[in-house]
């Protein structure tokens, strides 16, 4: 038996003891999430970020906005009231890392989506107040200035598949993106065309109302504007996603 | 570890054992007895609780707590019981809560009704204008301001008697379903700077505005002409085709241009110019996806209260 005055005299032998306590807390409350089958809810439409909303993701962790929003809906009737479905776990499976986060400075995020109009997010991200006279967000102007830097784009995908992230790299993985989530969609996934989608994208929605110029502004409102959009809630019945708890 | 003793005020005391710089030493009382009571209460609250709910993983699943269940309405009109859970909870509040109790009966009520029950009976509206405004804020405030009253240029004022796409009770709701697009063409490279003036010139004089009669009858030639085809859209008498939700520009009220907010007739004039050169390209979102239909009726009274309706 080690003598507890020899832990408190020890201070590195104090450090290991108290951190293998603290695990034990901690892994006993998550481990068994990932062997339950009902963790993550069977739902059609999740899908992966494509090349440019991945870009706007990651500007959206650089510029630090999750200081400020949550991207989680809990299941409550205000929250249901004031921003939509509660959020689902397969909502944020291809997030790594999640943005759910609890500091809700500003409204919570996670539906977003199609909510406000491409003009509404550049006028407001440029401005808060311009739109919003009594808010105290941050001005984000540089993001309409600046171009968007995407040759590293299919490095920054590659390290999401190492996590599990299905994006492609040959035509087997792109068949079986075919099969799961359409051609359209499996060639947004395509790691190799990564570039030609992202610019692709830009162009055809032309998201900052600048055609000629690819800005982080356009990633960044392409984020924005898929958030919590993927699934098609419709289809389903309330009741179903109680039998995932 | 060695425990000892130590005398203080006249007692003796249980000490830890150690000793730092010769004689400094820690007490070691024992736990106060309520403190330990709190303590036992605690486990044994856990172990009822894992009895009664969700609690232990079990191989793939995990118990789900004995004699606790919820039943609840699904969408499909069913009874569905589970296993306590906060979704089954939430739904089951949705439908039965106290909240749920007091409002719905106001909301069947409204539901059933049609849009001219509605804006006849003032108990209705009463509840109405109480709903809506906290949709509103959620959902239309971030745009067309929390009074309705927009931002010039950007969103339209909800809070005034003209409409670009109808302020009907029906044509509202269509707004608020479907969502509208308000496009027109940039003129600037269509048209030359002069022209550009000249037609400014006549817009401004169709609601009144003294402008140098020249330029405007120049102006009159390019909009009511294929020169400019502004008649296409605006109509020839400038009151604006609702179909196209095309401003009308006889009525003082200016939806786009900053025409209120310029001090001088130049800058009015320079205001009305920058948006026929530059165009117009703005959206209203859809909104019948997002929204119940009841919610969407309530607003779409509540905007046409807002409008003083039509
Ligand atoms: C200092 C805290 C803060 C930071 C940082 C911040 N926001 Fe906000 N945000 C707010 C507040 C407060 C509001 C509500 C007022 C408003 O609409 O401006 C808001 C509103 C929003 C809305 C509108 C939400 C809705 O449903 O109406 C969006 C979208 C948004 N922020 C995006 C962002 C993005 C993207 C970033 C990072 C570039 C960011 N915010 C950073 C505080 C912040
Ligand atoms: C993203 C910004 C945005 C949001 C959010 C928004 N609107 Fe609008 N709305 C607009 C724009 C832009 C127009 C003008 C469209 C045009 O130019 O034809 C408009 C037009 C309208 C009109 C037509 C006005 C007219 O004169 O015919 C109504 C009514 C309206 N909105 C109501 C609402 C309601 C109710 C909500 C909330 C459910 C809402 N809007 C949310 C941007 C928005
Ligand atoms: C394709 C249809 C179309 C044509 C052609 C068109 N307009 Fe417009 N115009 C619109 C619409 C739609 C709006 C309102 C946009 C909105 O509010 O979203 C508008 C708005 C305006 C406004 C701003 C009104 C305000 O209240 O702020 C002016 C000024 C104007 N038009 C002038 C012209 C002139 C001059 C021409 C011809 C050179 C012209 N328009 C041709 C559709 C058109």
């Amino acid at each position: 038996m080690i003598k507890h005055e020899s832990i408190e005299t020890n201070a590195g032998l104090l450090i290991v003891l108290t951190l293998i306590v603290i695990s034990i807390g901690g892994l006993v409350e998550i481990v068994p999430l990932f062997f339950i089958n009902d963790t993550v809810e069977e739902v059609e439409g999740v899908r992966p970020y494509s090349a440019l909303e991945l870009r706007g993701r990651d500007i959206y962790q650089r510029e630090g906005c999750y200081l400020c929003h949550s991207q989680m809906i809990r299941p409550f009737r205000d929250e249901l009231l004031r921003y939509g479905h509660y959020s689902l776990a397969a909502e944020s499976k291809y997030d790594h890392p999640f943005q759910w986060g609890s500091k809700r400075t500003g409204p919570d995020l996670a539906r977003v989506g199609n909510k406000y109009s491409n003009e509404w997010h550049v006028a407001h991200l440029v401005n808060p107040r311009d739109v919003v006279p009594q808010s105290i967000m941050p001005n984000y102007p540089w993001l309409l200035e600046a171009d968007l830097d995407y040759s590293d784009v299919q490095d920054r995908m590659r390290a999401l598949k190492m996590t599990g992230v299905p994006y492609s790299e040959n035509q087997q993985e792109f068949e079986r993106n075919v099969a799961e989530f359409g051609p359209a969609i499996a060639e947004k996934l395509d790691i190799l065309r990564a570039e030609e989608t992202l610019m692709q994208q830009a162009l055809a929605n032309d998201y900052d109302g600048q055609r000629s110029r690819i800005t982080e502004m356009d990633a960044l409102v392409a984020y924005l504007q898929v958030l919590g959009t993927m699934v098609d809630f419709s289809k389903y019945d309330e009741g179903y996603f109680a039998d995932f708890r | 570890m060695s425990e000892t003793k130590a005398k203080t005020q006249g007692q003796v005391v249980q000490t830890t054992g150690h000793a730092w710089d010769g004689d400094l030493q820690e007490f070691n009382n024992p736990l106060p007895t309520w403190w330990l009571w709190a303590f036992y209460a605690t486990v044994v609250f856990a172990v009822v609780y894992w009895i009664f709910y969700p609690a232990w993983p079990v191989g793939g699943t995990f118990t789900k707590g004995v004699m606790n269940t919820i039943t609840f309405t699904d969408s499909d009109g069913s009874q569905k019981t589970t296993h306590w859970n906060t979704r089954s909870l939430l739904l089951k509040e949705l439908q039965e809560g106290k909240h749920a109790a007091r409002s719905r009966e106001y909301t069947e009520k409204v539901a059933g009704a049609s849009y001219q029950e509605i804006l006849a009976d003032p108990e209705m509206m009463e509840f109405t204008r109480s709903m809506a405004k906290g949709v509103f804020g959620d959902n239309c405030a971030a745009c067309h301001g929390a009074g309705g009253t927009g931002v010039v240029g950007l969103f339209p004022n909800l809070a005034d008697d003209a409409w670009l796409w109808g302020g009907s009770v029906e044509e509202i709701e269509t707004t608020l379903r479907e969502g509208r697009y308000g496009f027109m063409p940039a003129f600037k490279s269509a048209l030359t700077d002069r022209q550009l003036d000249d037609v400014a010139s006549y817009v401004l004089s169709l609601s009144g505005e003294a402008v140098d009669a020249d330029a405007a009858t120049r102006g009159e030639k390019i909009f009511q002409t294929s020169e400019g085809g502004c008649y296409y859209c605006h109509t020839s008498s400038g009151t604006g085709l609702k179909s196209q939700g095309a401003a009308n520009l006889t009525d003082q009220i200016w939806t786009v241009a900053d025409v209120s907010g310029a001090a001088t007739p130049e800058d009015r004039k320079a205001a009305v110019k920058r948006v026929i050169s530059n165009g117009v390209d703005r959206r209203m979102p859809a909104w019948s996806e997002r929204l119940s239909d009841a919610q969407i009726k309530l607003l779409t009274v509540y905007v046409h209260e807002l409008g003083g309706g039509q």
